[in-house]
């Protein structure tokens, strides 16, 4: 290979093992930083919002757990598609790393939305087509994990939940656009935010950078997570780096 | 394969589940029967009001269809699976998606059909007029089959699961949404007077990606299921 790395490495569990403990501090730091700055533009830099005043703030938490919820679905589908065609257990245990932190963030965009909606709209809970396909990926994110917990061999429960990722990876779409569609018929347009005033710089920034903070979080708790899959799988493995108290035990001596 | 022994292959499983559920009338008179008590209960605790029972009567008479597919949808491989069949199935020459096919297809025949043909009962019960009892009528028709379909995956992902009952309406029923929104979609149009042919339009496109996407992921997961 051209770049000088052998990639097809890392679709062992023994290479990765090391790669992601590796990895974690990195994005961990990344994250927080991130994080802290894009949370202080958003909260003390970022302008008052003319028409909906200081509640809008929520979307700098709102709008990035939004995005992250439906990229990680469709993250967690890609792998389990590897998985399937190339028989790789990493790529499973990757999409089994995924789920759970995917369905944070759509708890976290649902719970924000509700934040938002009630001093915007008046109301907890419209049925909007965004909020109500929101509601049905968290669904779909239970029925993956559950229907992993269901079935007691690893390996038939990493190829079954991989078939019904993919299987819902189609549907979302079908879904966004009915339930708009539904919406549509029965009652007029919300407020959206695309009829709302132009957003300024800051916010945009503010926005930006919580997205890349919650990219980075999510790196790093899904490689930590992986790390826990593979100690699980193989109880005790061979590769893990020697306990440090042995070695200061050792040393000691 | 030639073209003749994938029909025959299709007719002959059809003809095997058809003749199965006649010898066994009852399961399939069940799902029926679950579905008359659900839309019977609506009114009973909506109450009697015509107005209102005429507004939520197509959104019933669909969420009870779904439900009523989604009950019988443990008949479709656990028989088969549980004395070997299945196995056997997976051994045949003709490709798995196309026995799944045959199968679901039978399904739809002693589970879908009966709903379909007892649904204008129902929606007399809500006060439904002419033109909409033909639309809802349709709406079944064309979902049904979509539901069989979709719910066929589901069933095969959790063959031999432990609490499978539950567990395929989990996976199953956020599947079933488009196909519940165009459906009871088009019999609120027809009846607000806008009519129902749009909607029915994209029923139809639900069917038909179903039909045509639905059995492979069934076979693979039932090739999952079966290793």
């Amino acid at each position: 290979m051209s770049t000088g790395i052998n990639w097809a490495k890392y679709s062992s569990p023994q290479a990765l093992y090391p790669l992601a403990g590796r990895l974690i501090p990195w994005f961990s730091v990344a994250a927080v930083a991130l994080m802290g700055v894009g949370l202080y533009m958003g909260f003390f830099v970022a302008p008052t919002d003319f028409q909906q005043g200081e509640s809008y703030r929520i979307i700098f938490v709102h709008v990035p757990a939004a995005w992250m919820s439906m990229f990680l679905y469709v993250v967690m589908a890609v792998w389990a598609g590897i998985g399937l065609g190339l028989n790789a257990r990493p790529s499973f245990m990757m999409a089994q790393a995924i789920a759970p932190t995917g369905a944070m963030f759509t708890f976290l965009a649902l719970l924000t939305g509700a934040m938002w909606g009630k001093p915007t709209w008046g109301a907890w809970w419209v049925w909007d087509a965004r909020l109500t396909s929101e509601l049905i990926l968290l669904f779909q994110y239970a029925g993956v994990m559950l229907l992993r917990t269901s079935i007691d061999d690893v390996r038939r429960a990493d190829r079954s939940s991989a078939v019904f990722a993919l299987v819902g990876v189609v549907n979302v779409p079908i879904i966004y656009f009915s339930v708009q569609w539904w919406n549509t018929l029965h009652q007029g347009a919300s407020v959206s935010m695309s009829t709302g005033s132009k957003m300024a710089a800051t916010m945009l920034t503010a926005m930006l950078l919580m997205t890349l903070a919650f990219w980075m979080y999510s790196i790093a708790i899904i490689l930590s997570r992986v790390r826990c899959i593979m100690a699980e799988r193989e109880s005790l493995p061979a590769w893990e780096e020697k306990p440090v108290t042995i070695q200061k035990i050792a040393e000691a001596r | 394969m030639s073209r003749s022994s994938m029909w025959g292959a299709i007719g002959g499983i059809v003809r095997r589940d058809l003749l199965l559920a006649m010898r066994r009338r009852s399961d399939a008179a069940m799902s029926v029967f679950f579905l008359v008590i659900v839309v019977s209960l609506f009114p009973l605790g909506v109450g009697p009001e015509p107005a209102v029972l005429r507004t939520i009567g197509p959104g019933v008479l669909w969420v009870a269809a779904l439900l009523a597919c989604l009950l019988s949808l443990a008949r479709v491989f656990t028989a088969d699976y549980v004395d070997g069949t299945l196995e056997q199935m997976v051994l045949v020459p003709q490709p798995l998606a196309v026995l799944v096919v045959g199968k679901v297809f039978a399904h739809w025949v002693i589970s879908g059909l009966p709903i379909v043909l007892l649904s204008p009962l129902l929606g007399l019960q809500f006060g439904l007029s002419g033109e909409s009892l033909g639309v809802l009528v349709m709406s079944l028709l064309l979902g049904t089959p979509a539901l069989s379909m979709i719910g066929a995956i589901g069933a095969a992902l959790v063959l031999g699961v432990r609490g499978s009952g539950l567990l395929v309406a989990l996976l199953v029923l956020p599947l079933y949404v488009p196909v519940l929104i165009f459906g009871a979609g088009a019999v609120t149009s027809s009846m607000a007077g806008i009519g129902g042919e749009a909607n029915l339009s994209l029923l139809g496109a639900c069917l038909v990606l179903s039909l045509f996407l639905a059995p492979w992921a069934t076979g693979a997961a039932l090739r999952i299921a079966l290793e």
